[in-house]
């Protein structure tokens, strides 16, 4: 069926701010669906709340919203665009929900607007439980025995007669949201009246626990003529009961049979087709381990995080194929782009193996519960490619960047093999490692398998691992024979932890294996295991003889991505590196991008010239460098990754384009940086560089508290706190130094003040300041956590002439050619430095947006040699628009248990949102509604809760929200002091003064908004800890700075409803 | 031990050796089957042929006793990536290597399967040997040896000797046997039939007297146009009774009809390969193994309809009589391994027998 006649403008709904469960792989899917769209000359409407995308460029839709995804706002834009049609299901959970709002809201209907691809009947047929088991029993698939409930009576009753364990799966939330496995009636009250709430439709799911099969994932994809393929399978390492989001998977299938792989792909293709999915699909399994029997887990009708890694690892491109399905195309009449020759209708084969492996963010969150369950807990992913498992295990370990190289981890080392036997039961993050550890310790692979009931495949693969390390272990250099070697480079080991293992110094193992002529070797992911001739050269490594990589004359530029997506590096980094790809290919480059992050827009095989897919780290890039010989480096852009890089890309004789690694390391060098202040008289404020416990507290109390306390050369502020007295920093050291700690550790005194950050362009000579942000919160909450305001509101032209003068003076002293972002503190009046990162930050995507200039294609070009007086956007501070930008941060604390929720100098959020408005109201109102914060309505009440030294501020804000009509709640001194001031404050008991108290007060859904600010430390505060984290239990929206509170007065007091909004086209800023 | 594998031009493979050690010499083809190994061992059609799995990790889930498309592994020699030593799975009652030994079929492992394939892609199907290192001593005289290889009559070598009857309660099959996989039985079993397997020196008059309802052409090695006595057969066999022909079978039937057939570069073996029912307007993936391929214009378009076409590259997949109850197809609609999305056209056999018996 050839394309439909009666499409003609689309609007495209994205997936909104980065959280858990739902990352980069929406503004990949919504990315291709928008090019998709518009290479059939189809005009694309598009909105997302999210500016850190590639997909709210107005280079990929025609008319780009950044707009809070809202029922009402969605409308607004609806009847001021009149599309004609709708895509649904490319913008994740989200998308389709909305899609879903406004379809049965009867609007669409109302509005002439189609819903394409998949119809909403099937969605609601996949997406309600009920309705699914209705399904899957006609059509004879089997299900987990289950019940859909709607009171926690009738879970009860139902979990009585499955008998318990059981899973409670709340009805349309995002990666599990809400739900688990419980053991006995108690948890199941808690844990499903939770679930309830969650629920958007008020609904949960009881299911009989079946922890322990095997879960095997399809991807399947259907056109509205019929036909039928599915893209792969995948198999989770980890059996039922961890979210497939938090498992380890591998793809294809290692240990189905071919009569199982058919059977679930037979199955698989019978309920794409009974739903009648025009699109992607994907339909996960629980199959038993030990007969043919296996139940339906899921269906999820829509391209889905695990529809972008299954794209990545084997070449198939999902959701441009979906975007194509939607519009009317049938399978047969798609091109396969990878072959240029052959057709979407058909099923890639594999001849390589797959990982991926989940980005928790546990390294940051050191509190955070690490079990992982039915709730999705990760930030991200790496995959890796290779021809062995082992390989790319390997690969796959090393892409997390967690300073893990192999499977043997100190921490284990120990640990009495009782101990290693126990922790083989708890279901964590670290668990491979526990495998490895008691693999080491001579406990069977069966007493494991036992244990954890991962597969003898698996486990005997981490074996073969860890019987490598102890062979390493036992070599001396003549031992090493070229055999050892390569079975070693095959199996993925890096020459840095061979050398390691046997002792002999790296540079010795990496010259004898060049010796022997053990290279590395680039094969090609062409999606048909070679049977045809790829034209996308997309590249894994593997230690084979024969090497596909093209020659090539052009002169080649290497662009470092960012890895998996994690609290403090997130999309806007994919931005950047896809957006210097793109401006290297117009200075007519060829070039070559290396990343690992399935989930992303630059790993897409037609973004760079060439793709590698391949850890990060110095070996696998210096590989990359030999097979490719490029003119140079760029690693500005893909944030701390690729800056870690440069002194590697440095030593191997790599040019770095921008600012030389000798500059940028003066930035991140303590002792450097001060000559540099102390040269151009910039002030900073105060600080010391430290090794040790004792130096730390002698550093502190030199400087007098409150300091800062952080490890240098991290991003997202990883480990930095502010301490109060010499117990904080006795704390914050042990956690800093739970990691080794190659730089030094940095403690400056903490002025709480008016945080300001500026991103500007350098070509060496002139500098372009594309705008001034202010944060609205006070300095010591993470500029990441902060909402942003551009441009600022409240600095005076002369403190920004002051900016101004510092920027250039620091560009200049720096030598920054390209990016840079500074980072200032207004205290008592005077602007201090805090810190300046040579490279591309978290807002520039933002800036970039609110402001129209190109700034990563401007940087890019300007350190390929280009000058800013080339451009059309002169130089110095650049004119400020008529429209004022707020940028919220978004948080995931509902799926981190344990987690405290206060801001601080360390990041916490996942994502972000942008409000739009000719008013700052009005902007910081949508983006305060965009990042899901739910106001409150007057009448509702408001506990307030508040360390001493904020208590006098508090008044004001007391007053205003009174006056709003709103109830308030108080503590006993902070009600007494309210009451005293005039302001009627109900008087509630703290957690030990009795019942009722304030956590049976949140229980009873008397409040609508808590403010709490912590009191010092991370420990010391256990009610403050207890309030918040109910909160988010709760959802109720918990501030921890009475600056945000003082922001939320403003849109309150704003007095508009979401309806009432005017939607603005981005194009505004484009003129 | 260590081996290698020795290609017509010259190309050296080095690995290890596994199965039988020894040396084979056979026609080297490549298989991007991701599952099913069991099977494709063990698919009379590979008689004379040293099989290359494209996907890397072979025996993962070890060898059971269900798998098997007869009763033995057909094929001279097996080339994989990486042998699994640790299989896992429940069916599993030994290992890839232990069953190879077994059944005495040299195996070669640890060599660089995808430079193998993408040789036989460019350059075409080639000749070649495994050979121990210990054996190879003089390369050119290998390389002769390997030279003057040719596959005699491999449909003789693999068909079954005498009539096999299997009891059914449905209608009553004639199963010609040029090398069958067992899941054309297995298929017509599950559809009530009831089946007598022929040896593929049977005659027609031999096959006519047991009154058949219908007759299936199964699948086989080599070159069809080896075939001439089957041929022959089968021009004697159409317009009698309803006829459904697989792979070699089909190739048969079209040069009993006049056409022509030619060897494909490197053919197709695997089970994503995409065919369209031009009928249904409707594409399925494919279960294949074949070299060869009819040629289009050598169709004789007044009987002779293409039904099937390859979506991969445009050969035929399948043709449909016009002047006789009778259709093929290229591929293999039993599957095992691969999908069976196309099992639908034993129905279609079925309902071939029942319109014919119904127009009687």
């Amino acid at each position: 069926m050839p394309k439909r006649n009666d499409i003609h403008k689309v609007l495209v709904i994205g997936s909104g701010p980065i959280i858990i469960g739902q990352a980069a792989e929406f503004d990949y899917a919504g990315t291709q669906a928008c090019q998709a769209l518009k290479e059939e000359g189809i005009e694309v409407v598009l909105v997302n709340s999210n500016p850190a995308t590639i997909m709210t460029d107005t280079n990929i839709a025609d008319k780009v919203y950044i707009e809070p995804l809202k029922a009402e706002v969605v409308k607004n834009i609806i009847r001021c665009e009149k599309p004609d049609s709708i895509l649904p299901t490319l913008g994740g959970q989200t998308g389709l929900n909305l899609a879903m709002e406004l379809a049965e809201s009867g609007f669409l209907q109302e509005q002439g607007v189609k819903l394409l691809g998949t119809a909403t009947e099937a969605i609601k047929m996949a997406e309600d439980r009920q309705d699914f088991k209705d399904t899957m029993e006609r059509i004879g698939e089997p299900c987990i025995a289950s019940k859909v409930v709607t009171t926690i009576e009738d879970a009860v009753e139902f979990a009585r007669e499955i008998e318990y364990p059981v899973i409670v799966r709340p009805a349309y939330t995002l990666g599990g949201t809400g739900g688990g496995i419980v053991y006995n009636e108690e948890e199941l009250r808690e844990i499903g009246e939770n679930g309830l709430r969650l629920s958007r439709v008020h609904q949960v799911l009881i299911e009989k626990c079946i922890s322990g099969w095997k879960e095997i994932e399809y991807e399947v994809m259907r056109d509205s003529k019929g036909n039928v393929i599915t893209v792969c399978n995948m198999e989770n390492i980890d059996p039922v009961g961890v979210h497939t989001g938090d498992s380890i998977v591998v793809a294809p299938s290692q240990t189905l049979a071919d009569k199982e792989y058919q059977m679930l792909r037979t199955s698989a293709l019978k309920i794409i087709s009974a739903l009648g999915i025009q699109g992607g699909c994907n339909v996960q399994y629980a199959l038993h381990p030990t007969s043919f029997e296996y139940a339906v887990i899921e269906v999820n009708p829509r391209v889905s995080r695990s529809s972008a890694l299954a794209s990545k690892a084997t070449g198939y491109p999902i959701a441009k194929v979906a975007s194509k399905i939607a519009i009317g195309y049938g399978l047969d009449e798609i091109k396969n782009a990878v072959t240029g020759k052959t057709y979407a209708c058909f099923e890639p084969t594999l001849d390589y193996v797959v990982v991926k492996i989940p980005k928790w963010p546990f390294d940051k969150f050191v509190k955070a519960k690490r079990t992982l369950g039915t709730q999705m807990k990760a930030t991200g992913e790496v995959m890796s490619i290779s021809s062995s498992f082992e390989a790319a295990l390997m690969k796959a370990i090393r892409s997390l960047e967690l300073g893990i190289f192999t499977l043997e981890q100190d921490i284990y080392k120990n640990l009495e093999g009782s101990e290693i036997l126990k922790k083989l039961h708890d279901i964590n993050d670290e668990r491979i490692f526990v495998i490895a550890e008691a693999i080491r310790r001579s406990i069977t692979v069966e007493e494991i398998h036992e244990i954890t009931k991962i597969d003898y495949f698996f486990l005997c693969k981490i074996k073969e691992l860890v019987l490598m390390e102890e062979k390493l272990k036992t070599v001396s250099k003549d031992q090493l024979d070229k055999d050892i070697l390569k079975k070693a480079k095959k199996m993925g080991f890096t020459d840095r932890i061979i050398a390691k293992l046997s002792g002999i110094p790296q540079k010795e193992i990496t010259e004898l294996r060049k010796q022997k002529n053990i290279t590395a070797a680039y094969k090609m992911v062409d999606t048909c295991a070679a049977e045809f001739e790829a034209v996308t050269p997309y590249y894994y490594s593997t230690y084979d003889d024969h090497s596909e990589v093209k020659k090539s004359d052009k002169d080649k530029v290497m662009v470092l991505g960012s890895g998996p997506i994690r609290i403090g590096q997130g999309i806007e980094f994919d931005y950047c590196s896809v957006h210097s790809v793109w401006a290297l290919k117009e200075l007519g480059y060829e070039t070559i991008i290396a990343n690992n992050n399935p989930e992303t827009v630059s790993t897409d095989f037609d973004t760079a010239d060439r793709l590698y897919f391949e850890p990060l780290t110095p070996e696998d890039v210096a590989n990359i460098v030999e097979a490719e010989n490029p003119k140079g480096a760029i690693v500005q852009f893909g944030g701390q990754t690729a800056i870690k890089l440069t002194k590697a890309l440095d030593d191997m004789g790599v040019k770095i384009f921008g600012t030389e690694a000798k500059n940028v390391d003066a930035a991140e060098d303590r002792e450097k940086f001060d000559e540099i202040l102390e040269k151009t008289g910039i002030p900073r404020p105060q600080g010391k560089t430290i090794f040790t416990l004792d130096e730390a507290i002698a550093a502190a109390n030199e400087l007098g508290y409150p300091v800062l306390v952080r490890p240098s050369y991290v991003l997202g502020g990883q480990g930095m706190e502010i301490a109060y007295n010499d117990k904080d920093v006795k704390e914050f050291m042990e956690i800093i130094t739970r990691t080794v700690q190659e730089h030094p550790i940095l403690v400056d005194k903490y002025m709480m003040g008016k945080e300001i950050e500026v991103d500007a362009i350098c070509d060496g000579e002139e500098i372009l300041i594309p705008g001034i942000m202010e944060h609205l919160e006070r300095a010591g909450v993470h500029s990441g956590d902060s909402i942003s305001v551009y441009p600022s509101q409240t600095l005076s032209d002369k403190v920004k002439e002051v900016i101004v003068d510092y920027t250039v003076k620091l560009a200049k002293a720096l030598n920054v050619v390209g990016m840079v972002n500074i980072q200032y503190v207004l205290y008592n009046n005077q602007v201090y430095v805090i810190e300046v990162n040579p490279r591309s930050s978290r807002t520039v995507p933002y800036i970039s947006k609110v402001t129209g200039i190109p700034m990563v294609n401007l940087a890019t070009k300007v350190m390929m040699g280009k000058k800013l007086k080339d451009f059309k956007y002169g130089t110095g501070l650049y004119r400020e628009p008529g429209y004022v930008s707020v940028k919220v941060p978004v948080f995931s604390f509902e799926k981190l248990h344990e987690v405290d929720t206060s801001l601080g100098p360390e990041m916490k959020s996942t994502g972000e949102v942008l409000g739009i408005a000719d008013n700052f109201p009005e902007a910081l109102y949508k983006g305060i509604i965009a990042s899901g914060i739910k106001l409150p309505k007057p009448g509702d009440g408001i506990l307030m809760t508040v360390r001493d030294t904020d208590k006098p501020e508090l008044i004001h804000i007391a007053e205003e929200f009174e006056k709003l009509g709103f109830t308030l709640y108080a503590t006993g001194k902070t009600a007494n002091m309210l009451n005293n001031n005039g302001i009627a404050t109900n008087a509630v008991r703290k957690l030990d003064e009795g019942s009722p108290n304030i956590i049976e007060l949140i229980h009873a859904g008397k409040l609508a908004m808590i403010i709490n600010t912590p009191t010092k430390g991370r420990n010391s505060d256990r009610d403050g800890f207890k309030i918040r984290r109910k909160a988010v239990e709760m959802s109720i929206p918990c501030l921890t700075s009475l600056d945000t509170a003082e922001a939320i007065i403003k849109c309150l007091k704003l007095g508009k409803t979401e309806g009432e909004l005017e939607v603005l086209n981005l194009n505004i800023f484009d003129e | 031990m260590k081996a290698f594998l020795l290609l017509e031009d010259g190309t050296i493979f080095e690995g290890n050796s596994f199965g039988m050690e020894g040396k084979v010499v056979g026609e080297v083809v490549f298989n991007t089957g991701m599952t099913g190994y069991q099977e494709v061992l063990t698919d009379p059609s590979y008689c004379g042929q040293i099989v290359c799995m494209t996907y890397p990790l072979i025996g993962n889930y070890g060898v059971n006793i269900d798998d098997i498309e007869s009763l033995k592994p057909q094929v001279k020699g097996f080339i994989v990536r990486e042998l699994c030593k640790t299989p896992s799975n429940w069916r599993s009652i030994e290992t890839l290597n232990e069953y190879l030994k077994r059944n005495e079929i040299t195996g070669l492992e640890g060599i660089d399967t995808r430079a193998l394939t993408r040789i036989l892609r460019d350059n075409g199907t080639m000749k070649g040997t495994i050979i121990t290192a210990e054996q190879l001593e003089n390369i050119q005289e290998e390389l002769t040896k390997v030279n003057s290889y040719t596959i005699n009559n491999p449909v003789l070598q693999v068909t079954t000797n005498e009539i096999k009857h299997y009891k059914g309660e449905g209608y009553k099959i004639a199963l010609m046997d040029y090398g069958l996989k067992q899941n054309i039985v297995r298929s017509l079993l599950n559809r009530g039939c009831e089946i007598y397997i022929f040896p593929a020196t049977a005659t027609a008059e031999e096959v006519l007297e047991i009154n058949p309802d219908g007759i299936m052409l199964s699948n086989g090695p080599g070159d069809p146009k080896d075939c001439q006595f089957q041929i022959e057969t089968i021009k004697k066999l159409i317009g009698k009774k309803p006829i459904f022909g697989i792979c070699l079978g089909h190739q048969l039937t079209a040069l009993a009809n006049g056409a022509n057939t030619v060897k494909l570069k490197y053919g197709h073996r695997g089970c994503n390969h995409p065919v369209k029912d031009i009928a249904k307007d409707l594409t399925y993936i494919t279960s294949q193994n074949h070299g060869y391929t009819i040629v289009e214009e050598s169709l004789d378009r007044e009987t002779m309809t293409v039904s099937h076409i390859n979506m991969n590259d445009g050969t035929i997949e399948g043709i449909k009589y016009k002047n006789a109850p009778l259709f093929t197809v290229q591929f293999h609609p039993e599957a095992s391994p691969g999908p069976g999305d196309t099992a639908y056209l034993f129905d279609e056999f079925i309902k071939m027998i029942d319109y014919s018996k119904s127009s009687l």
